[in-house]
């Protein structure tokens, strides 16, 4: 690939008007037919990875008595967010909050009004626009999977209706505003230089801080630490994170916008940055506990999907192999060591493998984007400097994530009730809660 | 009659199985269980969560038999279950006191 296709990402004055996530502001320009249809593909991937990539995923990892509750949440949230983001969400991401726009969107696009087949928006690339309704639908995945990934934070033991509730008010208090501070025009991080390619800090430290937070406020699992909780299926945990990887390509190649070869060194680096990972993880825990797990070559491959997503289109390939190798063994650090040392119950480990990981992969990103590094390059880049930047992002993500969280899960727990009952606990939420089981002999 | 009942370890389920036939053992129940006795079980680890299974797989067996072919199964199941490691099982007599063929109503030696 030659260097030349990367420098409209790095001509100062493409930067400073970047306009990748907001509006058209120019309406003469026609979608291009190739870049229309990866954006309709790259939704559908995305989509793959939530239901049943993510349920998969997650389902094996809990107790057979706890399978359908986990696959419900899951796909009740991809539902719910799907009509929360036409009705209001696209519009407060993604539009022009004037004076609140370093925060928040308006509300001028409310139940998409004025988007047409016709309507369009930008790209990375001046004058290259893809129809607005694909932009609306790739980001509703988006929005989506960071709400479900949140669910398994607090698995086998939240109340199905509190849940729900509560998504909808984490949706509308801590994504839009997240997503609109990094990707939309006028944002504040996305003002200050922060890169985020894929939602590093939208997506995965965002979700991750907020099951971290759940964890914590509606406590451990009965039996915590002292019954075996071993997962019921990890056939279909490493179906799940297949499926999450394949998809993968779709949220961080799509995220180009454009069907090109930026796109291409997304998708190539979402390959190397995942395999790295997978081997880096599976390596240390077979010199450090003895065996080589599937569970750990699967955790490990995650980690490193979260890694490369701020930097899929930013780094070099060699740049995310390195990212994939630290996010494979920091993260399994993060599940084992740092878990157990800070004692909260964290069922799937989100915090570990989604805000950990998501962490190395925004710091990293300000490392590794140097083209000394193999990096594309952003526009006057010092790597000091843009570390830094990177790191006031994922700080910012924290503690916005980190506050809205706690507020909105204490508000639900004093009005609803987070928590089952203990005896319906003990039971399994399949049963209890839905009336089905997963598995009849 | 006697009823055997023997705990082997679940490789070894076909051998005994030719072994007993062999001899004219005309049926078997067989049932995947779990337990513990002298061998020690194992652990398993998920992401650094470590489980202790102290509850190994293990077949159980149930033969009702004619205590004249007694000695005989019984050797039959020891030879053919044996691999000299702990953990090759166990075998339990008992007497029975009635047996009968639900098809046609037989009972006791006839019904075997």
């Amino acid at each position: 690939m030659s260097k030349k296709s990367f420098m409209p990402f790095v001509l100062p004055a493409l930067l400073s008007c970047f306009p990748a996530w907001a509006y058209a502001e120019n309406a003469a320009s026609l979608p291009d037919k190739g870049d229309t249809t990866w954006m309709l593909l790259s939704t559908l991937l995305v989509i793959l990875m939530i239901v049943p990539g993510l349920s998969l995923f997650y389902g094996g990892l809990v107790r057979a008595k706890n399978m359908l509750s986990v696959l419900s949440q899951v796909f009740a949230i991809f539902a719910l967010v799907s009509i929360l983001w036409v009705v209001y969400g696209y519009t407060l991401a993604f539009g022009d909050g004037g004076g609140l726009n370093w925060m928040i969107g308006d509300l001028s696009k409310l139940f998409l009004a004025g988007v047409t087949p016709d309507s369009t928006a930008a790209t990375f690339s001046e004058g290259v626009v893809i129809p607005e309704l694909a932009f609306v639908a790739f980001q509703l995945t988006f929005a989506a999977i960071t709400v479900a990934l949140i669910v398994g934070g607090f698995a086998e033991r939240i109340r199905f209706g509190a849940l729900l509730v509560f998504s909808a008010l984490w949706f509308t208090f801590s994504y839009l505003p997240v997503a609109h501070m990094v990707w939309a025009t006028g944002g504040f991080l996305f003002e200050k230089g922060a890169l985020d390619f894929a939602g590093g800090t939208v997506v995965h430290i965002n979700a991750g801080i907020a099951a971290l937070v759940g964890a914590i406020v509606i406590g451990k699992r009965i039996g915590y630490g002292k019954e075996a909780m071993a997962p019921h299926n990890l056939p279909m945990t490493m179906i799940g994170a297949s499926l999450l990887w394949v998809g993968w390509f779709g949220f961080n190649a799509g995220s180009n916008l454009e069907a090109n070869g930026v796109a291409a060194l997304a998708l190539l680096n979402t390959i190397v940055a995942t395999a790295a990972a997978a081997l880096a993880w599976m390596f240390a825990e077979w010199l450090w506990r003895g065996k080589p797990s599937m569970l750990g070559i699967a955790s490990g491959a995650i980690s490193g999907l979260v890694a490369v997503t701020p930097a899929a289109g930013l780094v070099g390939p060699m740049g995310a192999i390195i990212l994939g190798v630290a996010a494979g063994m920091i993260c399994l650090w993060a599940v084992t060591r740092l878990k157990k040392f800070m004692g909260y119950d964290d069922t799937l480990d989100v915090f570990g493998i989604h805000a950990v990981g998501g962490i190395v992969g925004a710091i990293g990103t300000g490392i590794f984007v140097s083209p000394a590094l193999g990096g594309v390059g952003v526009d006057g880049y010092s790597m000091g400097g843009q570390v830094i930047t990177q790191a006031t992002g994922v700080l910012i993500t924290v503690v916005w994530s980190g506050v809205v969280s706690f507020v909105l899960f204490k508000l639900v727990d004093a009005t609803m009730g987070l928590r089952v009952p203990e005896e319906t606990e003990r039971e399994g939420l399949d049963t209890a809660t839905h009336g089905e089981r997963a598995y009849s002999v | 009659m006697k009823m055997i009942v023997a705990i082997i370890k679940p490789f070894k389920l076909d051998e005994v199985r030719e072994a007993l036939s062999t001899m004219g053992v005309q049926g078997i129940t067989v049932t995947e269980v779990k337990g513990f006795g002298r061998q020690k079980g194992h652990t398993e680890l998920y992401r650094g969560a470590e489980y202790v299974v102290d509850f190994l797989p293990k077949i159980k067996l149930e033969i009702a038999i004619d205590a004249g072919m007694l000695d005989q199964a019984l050797e039959a199941i020891e030879k053919s279950a044996r691999t000299g490691k702990i953990g090759d099982g166990k075998i339990f007599v008992s007497d029975l006191e009635q047996v009968i063929r639900i098809r046609t109503g037989e009972s006791g030696r006839d019904a075997l």
